[in-house]
């Protein structure tokens, strides 16, 4: 077999080896790039910071351990952009495992490094419900008709800032982080679309080409994939330099990303070399 | 009899709900926000039946002994297992309205140290099947390949930091070939405007077929007709 004739035809552990070096390699010497929030990354940091102190925002969460990766940095950004503006957070999820996702953005962002915000007052969890863009549309209506009771069980009446709560109306902004169906598209279009409500968000890089339609006008702004999640780190460090030493672990992972990319470029590259060469040769024999 | 009853309610509700959407005032205006209401409830009931035939599914291949029977019987000891310690509250607050995610909760233990770590795991191989089938069909055989390669390239650089250092160096009469540029220029425009079109395609889809359920024309929660 001839170089360009084995250079076709790379056995595929050799592929998977090549990519796990070009994860592990950055992730071990903390390889790391500048970011620049884009327009589009940045519209909604903007909207959170221009926001009056102790509005309303809406926070749901519709992702699942698989995605955590991409979406769990840009859920801590935000949490702690909202913590560091005072405003009040409700959290929701239209996934099941939404729920246990945010209960680890309350631990290890609220309760953590916010240990002054008091649960019912400035935030609190609503949970999971099922429903989907059913229920979103429900509680556009009114959202105590789902919603009786907290994710911990206490009853709704009995929190403080859900007294002032009737539907998704009374949220000034909804900022929500989703891995697929249901997700932000669900919220556009029942949601920020019919009540006019201010509505962006995050979501994986694969769903993000889907979403690009409804910016700007229905959708206000939307951190695509771990780029995203990075670029509001990005911002967020900018406006607060406080957070310049705190681990931001999107731009942390988008070294390795970025390296592995361009070794999938590399080997394209090489399989469409070995390609043409191999497609000169059969020529010049037929 | 059994066959029209379901036909007149689709029709009814669906023409309701279409009214509904125009008329604000009573009745229209609380129909849509109850049906609603109705809608999540019975969500809800599809989680039983879908608990329950992947349970009768795996049952039957256990039965049976089918390929892979063994697997099966790991699957509804985990369906279950998880089912009794989360609905119980096991290790956490007692009680039917008890947070079965409670901190020491042995449902809350189960995420975390299981269903995490391996949901996580599953989805990272991709990464590596990306890469090979990447390798292996990415082929700039024709004029659109070529296309969608170089568009391929541009997006896979330009949505990592890398491209901002691969032509940061151009002038400014030439910053449209900045990589990230680039790459926004291509989801903002052509990816839009092709997206743009599908959903309305599918939207259009989506109206004709609701219409022919609505009218009866399609039938298909009746299932097959003899």
């Amino acid at each position: 077999m001839s170089v360009v004739q084995k250079l076709g035809n790379v056995d595929r552990r050799i592929i998977f080896l090549l990519i796990a070096l070009a994860v592990i390699i950055p992730l071990v010497f903390n390889i790391s790039f500048m970011e620049h929030p884009t327009p589009i990354v940045q519209v909604i940091f903007d909207k959170i910071e221009s926001l009056p102190e102790g509005s309303k925002v809406l926070l749901p969460f519709d992702y699942g351990p698989s995605t955590a990766p991409e979406l769990e940095p840009m859920a801590t950004a935000v949490t702690r952009h909202c913590c560091k503006k005072n405003h009040k957070m409700y959290i929701m999820a239209l996934w099941p495992t939404g729920q246990a996702q945010a209960l680890r953005i309350i631990e290890n962002v609220i309760e953590e490094e916010f240990p002054d915000k008091v649960y019912g007052t400035d935030y609190v969890h609503l949970g999971y419900k099922a429903g989907g863009y059913g229920l979103i549309n429900t509680i556009l209506a009114d959202l105590k008709k789902m919603y009786t009771t907290d994710a911990p069980g206490t009853h709704i009446d009995d929190i403080a800032m859900m007294s002032d709560i009737q539907n998704l109306r009374d949220f000034a902004f909804i900022c929500n982080f989703s891995a697929g169906f249901p997700g932000l598209k669900e919220w556009v279009q029942f949601a920020g679309d019919p009540g006019d409500i201010p509505v962006a968000g995050g979501t994986t890089a694969v769903s993000a080409p889907l979403l690009y339609p409804y910016y700007p006008r229905q959708m206000l702004g939307m951190m695509g994939g771990l780029k995203g999640a990075a670029e509001y780190e990005a911002a967020l460090v900018h406006q607060y330099p406080e957070y310049e030493f705190v681990y931001q672990r999107a731009i942390a992972i988008m070294g390795p990303q970025a390296i592995a990319h361009l070794v999938i470029i590399i080997f394209i590259i090489i399989g469409n070399i070995t390609f043409f060469i191999e497609k000169k040769r059969q020529k010049k024999i037929g | 009899m059994r066959r029209r009853i379901p036909i007149i309610i689709t029709f009814v509700v669906g023409t309701a709900l279409i009214l509904a959407m125009f008329i604000p005032h009573a009745p229209f205006s609380s129909l849509d926000e109850n049906l609603s209401v109705y809608f999540d409830i019975i969500a809800v009931f599809a989680f039983i039946l879908g608990g329950g035939n992947l349970i009768r599914v795996h049952l039957v291949k256990i039965q049976r002994k089918k390929v892979d029977w063994p697997y099966s019987i790991v699957c509804i000891a985990g369906f279950l297992f998880m089912l009794i310690i989360g609905f119980f509250k096991v290790g956490g607050p007692p009680g039917l309205r008890g947070d079965f995610l409670a901190e020491g909760s042995w449902f809350r233990f189960m995420f975390e140290a299981v269903f995490n770590p391996l949901q996580a795991t599953m989805f990272s191989l991709l990464a590596f099947f990306v890469a090979s089938a990447a390798y292996r069909a990415f082929r700039a055989k024709t004029k659109e390949a070529t296309i969608l390669l170089i568009s391929a390239f541009i997006i896979l650089v330009g949505r990592t930091p890398i491209g901002h250092y691969f032509t940061f160096w151009l002038p400014k009469q030439l910053e449209f070939l900045h990589i990230p540029t680039l790459a926004n220029w291509i989801m903002g425009w052509p990816n839009t405007a092709g997206q743009r079109a599908i959903m309305i395609g599918i939207a259009l889809g989506v109206i004709a077929t609701s219409l022919r359920i609505i009218l009866g024309i399609e039938r298909p929660y009746l299932g097959a007709e003899k």
